[in-house]
């Protein structure tokens, strides 16, 4: 206890970085059940269904393959550059993760804020500048193959990245403007009060364009369809990663996704408001959204266990069912519902922005190369330059008037 | 303790990072070396409590500029590189020309401000930190002229490794 007493930022950041990584790593391999089961019904099929009830122990299943297969090198590659590309990617798409804030400052334990691992005050910055490194993955990776797909594949998507990185951070100076700082709960708490006592003033409605453009660079920069280009299986067998197996694969397929999780964390902050309720304060039946949310869901799972599950399924199946119905009960204590509060709003924004990457991958179909350089560099910066200059000046324009 | 201790780590990295990038033989590795250099001065900044500095360090040099790099000796395939016999006094006086400097350099700097407060400890300057708003006050209000003037510049340099770049029609 002494030691927790004299070092509490070391200890409870340890046990902060111990819970996220957990919480995201069995978020990153639900996520790709989520993909599969969306997709499935974008397209009338099923999806992963045998492997635990609704397929839910899929990704469990798909780890343990990825564990226990072979692990080659290609003996022609740069071994040591192999060996580093999927590390970095990996490595730099969970680190983006932990300058997140997923609830409000306020909720403390031993005085540090519980919800977010390092709150920086140049959080927004600190994250391109992690973010922007993401490319040496995929291009060191196409590069130390040794190999004519994965080179052309990592060529690709470094110019595709580098290309609409420059968007992505243009369309998101907008934000900064209005907010005039580059802390993320500070962002997120200047978003707060709303128009005609119930619209949340957040930045997407004055910066709906910025919004626009940030959503779509940020499809592109994460290298998802439509702007899949470094991966087109038709074309480039399976891009910068063709020569790559077993975990290292695994590695990359996980950094991808972690980079998703970023992004719609990012847009959920700077554009909606992160933590903040969309309901005003007075409004105290809100309180109780997300238990009743989790009970909901447990009763359709108890009346899907009776009714359509068999065997050692229907099992499976009573767990999860009692797992949400605790949870529910447990986030309907009066003490408990205004803690979760903050993380509940975050997560249900950003699975909306997952949920918004998997119906495009769903609906979209794959631009050409010279279309993908066009899209980026004649409309999309152009546009984001537009209303970088259109904010600074609607923003100046009061203080120009009373100075004559 | 803990700032002496990164401080430290991170300086042999940088120093270890610019000998392997001329030491390479594969350009990639060269590349390689040098964004570790850029990530070591980068954390030396933020311990000089230069916070904004070493982000842009990043995002510029790391992430920008050394990713062009890269993707230049990709495109081109660029072989390993190809050694000549060192100059005879290269062989000669170089080690001992080096030394000189370096002791050069140390012994200026530890004449001027910066080199006592290194001798301080690298957390002692933390609290001249240059924040966003104090360095972009200067940036855009005391040195505008220079700073617009520099950025046409830039750009005039652009222009011309275009035109020269470009191909006859």
């Amino acid at each position: 206890m002494d030691f927790i007493n004299q070092h509490p930022v070391l200890v409870v950041s340890l046990v902060k970085i111990a819970v996220l990584l957990f919480v995201v790593m069995t978020g990153l391999a639900y996520l790709t059940w989520f993909e599969r089961k969306v997709v499935a019904h974008i397209q009338s099929r099923w999806g992963p269904y045998f492997v635990g009830a609704h397929g839910l122990l899929q990704p469990l299943a798909d780890g343990l393959k990825f564990l226990f297969k072979e692990d080659m090198t290609p003996p022609a590659s740069d071994k040591l550059v192999y060996i580093l590309a999927p590390f970095l990617a990996l490595a730099l798409a969970l680190t983006a993760i932990a300058l997140i804030p997923f609830g409000p400052p306020s909720v403390r334990v031993l005085g540090q804020p519980v919800f977010v691992v390092a709150n920086l005050d140049i959080g927004l910055l600190f994250l391109f500048a992690v973010t922007s490194m993401g490319v040496y993955g995929v291009a060191l990776a196409g590069w130390s193959s040794n190999s004519k797909y994965p080179l052309l594949g990592g060529l690709r998507s470094s110019a595709q990245m580098v290309s609409y990185e420059v968007s992505l951070t243009l369309s998101v100076v907008g934000v900064l403007l209005i907010a005039g700082t580059l802390n993320f709960n500070d962002i997120i708490s200047g978003q707060s009060g709303y128009y005609l006592g119930f619209i949340p003033r957040w930045h997407v409605i004055p910066q709906i364009i910025g919004f626009l453009c940030y959503i779509t660079a940020a499809i592109a920069e994460t290298n998802r369809i439509p702007f899949d280009l470094p991966e087109a299986e038709t074309e480039l067998v399976a891009g910068f990663h063709t020569e790559y197996s077993s975990f290292k694969f695994a590695m990359f397929f996980m950094a991808e996704y972690a980079n998703m999780i970023t992004v719609s964390c990012l847009a959920t902050i700077l554009f909606f408001g992160g933590w903040l309720s969309p309901f005003p304060d007075s409004w105290t039946w809100q309180l109780y959204l997300p238990g009743a949310g989790l009970i909901l869901l447990g009763i359709y799972c108890a009346y899907d266990t009776v009714v359509s599950m068999r065997g050692i399924a229907k099992i499976q199946f009573a767990v999860v069912t009692m797992l949400c119905l605790g949870g529910g009960a447990i986030s309907l204590i009066p003490q408990v519902a205004p803690i979760i509060q903050g993380p509940f709003w975050f997560t249900t924004k950003v699975i909306f922005f997952l949920f918004f990457y998997v119906w495009t991958r769903g609906t979209l179909p794959r631009f050409r190369y010279d279309q993908l350089m066009n899209f980026g560099w004649k409309l999309l910066l152009p546009v984001s330059l537009a209303n970088l200059v259109i904010t600074a000046f609607v923003l100046i324009l009061p203080s120009a008037a009373r100075h004559g | 303790m803990i700032p002496f201790i990164v401080f430290f780590v991170c300086a042999l990295l940088a120093v270890a990072g610019a000998i392997m990038l001329i030491v390479a033989w594969e350009p990639i590795h060269s590349a390689l070396s040098l964004v570790l250099v850029m990530m070591a001065l980068a954390v030396l900044y933020l311990l000089l409590g230069a916070e904004f500095i070493a982000a842009v360090q990043i995002i510029v040099y790391a992430g920008a500029v050394m990713v062009l790099f890269v993707f230049v000796i990709m495109l081109l395939n660029a072989g390993t590189e190809e050694r000549t016999n060192w100059s005879k006094f290269a062989k000669i006086a170089g080690l001992p020309l080096a030394f000189f400097l370096l002791l050069a350099i140390a012994h200026f700097l530890s004449r001027t401000a910066i080199g006592s407060n290194i001798a301080n400890g690298p957390g002692a300057v933390s609290n001249a930190g240059v924040s966003t708003r104090a360095l972009s006050m200067a940036l855009f209000q005391q040195y505008l002229f220079p700073f617009e003037a520099t950025s046409i510049l830039i750009l005039i340099a652009l222009l011309g490794a275009l035109i020269l770049a470009r191909k006859d029609e």
